[in-house]
C-alpha cells in the first residue's frame, strides 16, 4: 500500500514547475493521461506535459512520498480530483462538492483519523500520528473520487483493488498464510511500538486511557457512521428499484407494444393478427404467471420445455405459422440439449419457410436414456433424392449439428405429404437421475 | 356401436349441442359446422346446459371446460348417469392439464383446443358420435406424462392395478404419434395396423385415463375439486 500511495503522491508541490514547463513547452493545460494510467493518470499526465519518461515520474513520486512522510500522496489525490481527465470537460472536484453524501463519508473518515490521532497521542506514538493525517486525507479523497469518477476510471480502480480483495477474502492456504503473515507483522509492529514508547510497568495506564477515549468517540460518532453506511445501502436499493422499473418498461415495449404495432399494421390479415395475438398472449402469461421474462429464456437455468416454448413463440411470431408444441417430461439443458434445440429450431424455421403448411407440430419427449424431438409439417414435402442445394445445406446443418454431439437426425419427406425431422440426443448417465421422466 | 352412433352415420350428421359462455364463439362454431352437423341447441352456463341437454338429447355436446357456474365436468357428471348415450367433447382455450384431465375423468370422450380448424372439429365430432375417443396432440402429451414414471417409483402404493395404471408399449407408440401430429390414418400406416385398431388403442387409453387411480391423475383431478 505504501508504495502505491507513493507513486500516486505528487502534484501540488510541482505546480510551480508545471507552469514553468508549460511556458517552456507551450502546449495545452495539464490533463490526466487516460491511455497509460496506473491509477489516476496524474503521473502519465505529468510525463506527457514535461516530456519525461512516465516510469521516471512514477519513481520520483514514490521517492517524494517516502521522503515527505506521505504529503506527496495527498497531493496526488488532490491532483486526481482537480485535474480534468484527458478529453473530459470538468474535473472530479466539481462533482464531488455537489455529492453531499460523499462529503459526509469523507468527513466521517476525517473523524476516524481524529480517533487514530488521539489514540496515537495517548500512546506516545508520534510516527503513527504523522502517518494518520496523510492516510486519512488520501482515503477521504479516494472515496470522493470513487463516488464521482466516470465508469472507465472506476474500472481502473476496481482493477487495482482486486488483488487486495483476493488477499483478504480468498480461499486456499497460501492466502491464509499471507493474511496470517500480515497480521503477525502488524502485531509485531504494535508490540514494538508499545514496548519502546512505554516502560514495562506504565504500559497499562495509557492503554486504558486510549480505550476510554476510543469508546467515547465511538459512542459519539458510532450512530452517525452507522447511518452513513445505512444510507449507502438505501441509496443502492433505490437505484435497484429504478433499474427494475426501467427494465420492465423496456420489456413491455419489446413485447406488448411491438405486437400491438404489428397488429395495427396487419389489420387486414386476420390470420396473421390471430397468430400475433396468440404468441403475445403466451409470452405475457409466461411472464406474469411463471415469472419468465420475455426474451430472457436463454439463461442458464432453462429447461428443455422452456426451450421448446421459446422455439414455438419465436417461429410463430417471425414466420406467421402456428406451432403445436407438446412436451413430455422435462430436464435441465446442457450443451448437448442446447444443440438439439438449435437443430429443432432450424428444422421448424425450415418448415415455416418451405413447406407451405400453416401448422407445424413439435413434439419433445425426455426419456431416461435419450431426448427425442420431432418436427413435422403437412406441407408440400420434397424428394430427398432430388433436393436443391440450399435445402440440402440446411438438412446437413441439422444433421451435422446433431452428429457433433453424438446425436442423430433422420429426415423423412414425401412430396405432397409433408416432412418430418426426427432428432435424438442420448443423455449422459449422471443426468438420468435428475430427470422428471 | 349403439343407437346414436348409427343415427349419426345415417342422418345428415350428428346432432350437436354447444355449451360455451362466449356467444361469439358459439355463433362461430354454429357457422362453421352448420352444414355438416345438426346444431340442436346451445347454452351459456352449467344450469341451462343441464336442463336443455336433458330435453334435446343430442349425440355430442361440445363442452367448454371453463364456465361461469363451474367447470365443464359438472355438466358431464349431471347428464352421464341418466343419459349415458350423450357423448361429450371438451373444448378449451387453455392448456392446463388439470382442466383437461378433470373433464376427461368426469366422462368426456375427448379434448381439443379452440384453435382447431373446422374440418378437424367436424371430424372430431363425428368420431365422438361414433363412440371413439378424440385426443389432441396436447392431451396425448399429458397422458404420456401422467403414465410415464415407473409405477414403483411414482408412489402409487399398493392399489396399483396393472390393467388400469399402465400403458402398453403399443398404446404409448400411438400416443407418441398423436403428439407428433399424426392423424389416425397416418398412425395406422406407420404402425402397419388398421385405423380401427388405432381407435381401439385410443379408446383403451381413454378408459385408463378415466378409471386409473394414478397419483398424477388424481392430483390433477383434485386441483379441480373432482375426486
Amino acid at each position: 500500500m505504501e508504495d502505491r500511495t507513493g507513486w500516486r503522491g505528487y502534484p501540488a508541490r510541482r505546480r510551480g514547475l508545471l507552469s514553468r514547463a508549460r511556458a517552456l513547452r507551450g502546449c495545452g493545460p495539464l490533463r490526466r493521461g487516460k491511455a497509460d494510467r496506473l491509477a489516476g493518470g496524474v503521473a502519465a499526465g505529468l510525463a506527457a506535459r514535461t516530456g519525461m519518461d512516465v516510469n521516471l515520474v512514477r519513481l520520483l513520486l514514490v521517492v517524494a512520498t517516502l521522503v515527505s512522510g506521505g504529503v506527496v500522496a495527498v497531493g496526488y489525490v488532490v491532483a486526481w480530483l482537480v485535474v480534468p481527465a484527458d478529453g473530459a470537460d470538468g474535473n472530479l472536484a466539481g462533482r464531488a462538492l455537489a455529492d453531499g453524501r460523499g462529503l459526509a463519508v469523507a468527513v466521517g473518515i476525517g473523524s476516524l483519523t481524529l480517533v487514530v490521532w488521539i489514540v496515537s497521542g495517548a500512546l506516545g506514538l508520534g510516527w503513527l500520528d504523522n502517518l494518520a493525517w496523510p492516510a486519512g486525507l488520501c482515503v477521504a479523497g479516494i472515496v470522493l473520487i470513487w463516488r464521482n469518477a466516470p465508469e472507465d476510471e472506476q474500472a481502473t480502480m476496481r482493477h487495482l483493488a482486486e488483488p487486495l480483495v483476493a488477499v483478504t477474502s480468498g480461499e486456499g492456504w497460501t492466502r491464509t498464510l499471507l493474511r496470517l503473515l500480515i497480521a503477525a507483522v502488524l502485531l509485531a509492529g504494535a508490540l514494538v511500538a508499545l514496548l519502546t514508547g512505554n516502560h514495562h510497568a506504565a504500559i497499562a495506564r495509557p492503554l486504558v486511557g486510549a480505550a476510554l477515549v476510543t469508546a467515547a468517540i465511538v459512542a459519539v460518532f458510532g450512530p452517525w457512521w452507522l447511518r452513513i453506511a445505512r444510507d449507502l445501502v438505501l441509496e443502492r436499493q433505490a437505484r435497484a428499484r429504478a433499474e427494475e422499473r426501467a427494465d420492465m418498461a423496456a420489456r413491455v415495449h419489446d413485447s406488448v407494444l411491438q405486437t400491438l404495432a404489428l397488429i395495427q399494421r396487419r389489420a387486414d390479415d386476420p390470420q396473421r393478427v390471430i397468430q400475433l395475438a396468440r404468441a403475445q398472449e403466451r409470452e405475457l402469461r409466461s411472464w406474469l404467471f411463471d415469472g419468465r421474462a420475455p426474451g430472457s429464456l436463454d439463461d442458464d437455468t432453462m429447461t428443455l420445455a422452456d426451450g421448446v416454448r421459446q422455439i414455438q413463440q419465436e417461429v410463430e411470431a417471425q414466420h406467421g405459422l402456428a406451432v403445436e408444441a407438446v412436451t413430455v417430461g422435462d430436464c435441465e439443458l446442457d450443451d448437448d440439449l442446447s444443440a438439439l434445440l438449435a437443430a429443432a429450431r432450424e428444422a421448424t424455421v425450415n418448415a415455416g419457410k418451405w413447406s407451405g403448411a400453416d401448422v407445424v407440430s413439435l413434439f419433445a419427449e425426455v426419456e431416461p436414456e435419450s431426448v427425442s424431438l420431432f418436427v413435422r409439417d403437412r406441407g408440400r414435402g420434397f424428394d430427398p433424392e432430388a433436393v436443391p442445394g440450399d435445402r440440402k445445406g440446411l438438412a446437413e446443418s441439422v444433421r451435422a449439428r446433431m452428429a457433433r454431439r453424438g446425436g442423430s437426425a433422420t429426415i423423412r419427406s414425401v412430396p405432397g405429404e409433408g416432412t418430418e425431422v426426427a432428432l435424438t440426443m442420448p443423455r449422459p448417465a449422471r443426468e438420468r437421475q435428475s430427470s422428471r421422466a | 356401436m349403439n343407437a346414436s352412433g348409427i343415427r349419426a352415420a345415417d342422418g345428415g350428421g350428428p346432432r350437436v349441442f354447444l355449451v360455451d359462455d362466449h356467444g361469439l364463439f358459439r355463433s362461430g362454431v354454429r357457422a362453421e359446422l352448420g352444414s355438416q352437423v345438426e346444431v340442436v341447441g346451445e347454452a351459456d352456463d352449467v344450469e341451462p346446459a343441464i336442463a336443455l341437454i336433458g330435453e334435446t338429447l343430442p349425440d355430442v355436446v361440445l363442452l367448454d371446460v371453463h364456465l361461469p357456474g363451474g367447470g365443464g365436468q359438472l355438466v358431464v357428471t349431471a347428464i352421464k348417469p341418466e343419459h349415458p348415450q350423450v357423448r361429450f367433447l371438451a373444448l378449451s382455450a387453455s392448456d392446463a392439464p388439470e382442466d383437461v384431465i378433470a373433464v376427461i375423468r368426469a366422462g368426456a370422450r375427448g379434448y381439443v383446443t379452440k384453435t382447431i380448424s373446422s374440418a378437424e372439429l367436424v371430424d372430431a365430432v363425428r368420431r365422438v358420435a361414433a363412440g371413439d375417443a378424440v385426443f389432441s396432440p396436447r392431451l396425448a402429451g399429458f397422458v404420456l406424462d401422467a403414465f410415464a414414471a415407473a409405477p414403483a417409483a411414482s408412489g402409487d402404493g399398493p392399489s396399483f392395478d396393472p390393467e388400469l395404471d399402465q400403458l402398453t408399449p403399443r398404446e404409448r407408440e400411438v400416443l407418441r404419434l398423436i403428439a407428433r401430429g399424426y392423424t389416425y390414418r397416418e398412425i395406422a400406416r406407420e404402425l402397419y395396423i388398421s385405423v380401427k385398431t388405432v381407435e381401439t388403442h385410443v379408446s383403451s387409453v381413454l378408459r385408463k385415463l378415466q378409471l386409473s387411480t394414478r397419483h398424477q391423475l388424481t392430483r390433477w383431478a383434485a386441483e379441480r375439486r373432482l375426486t
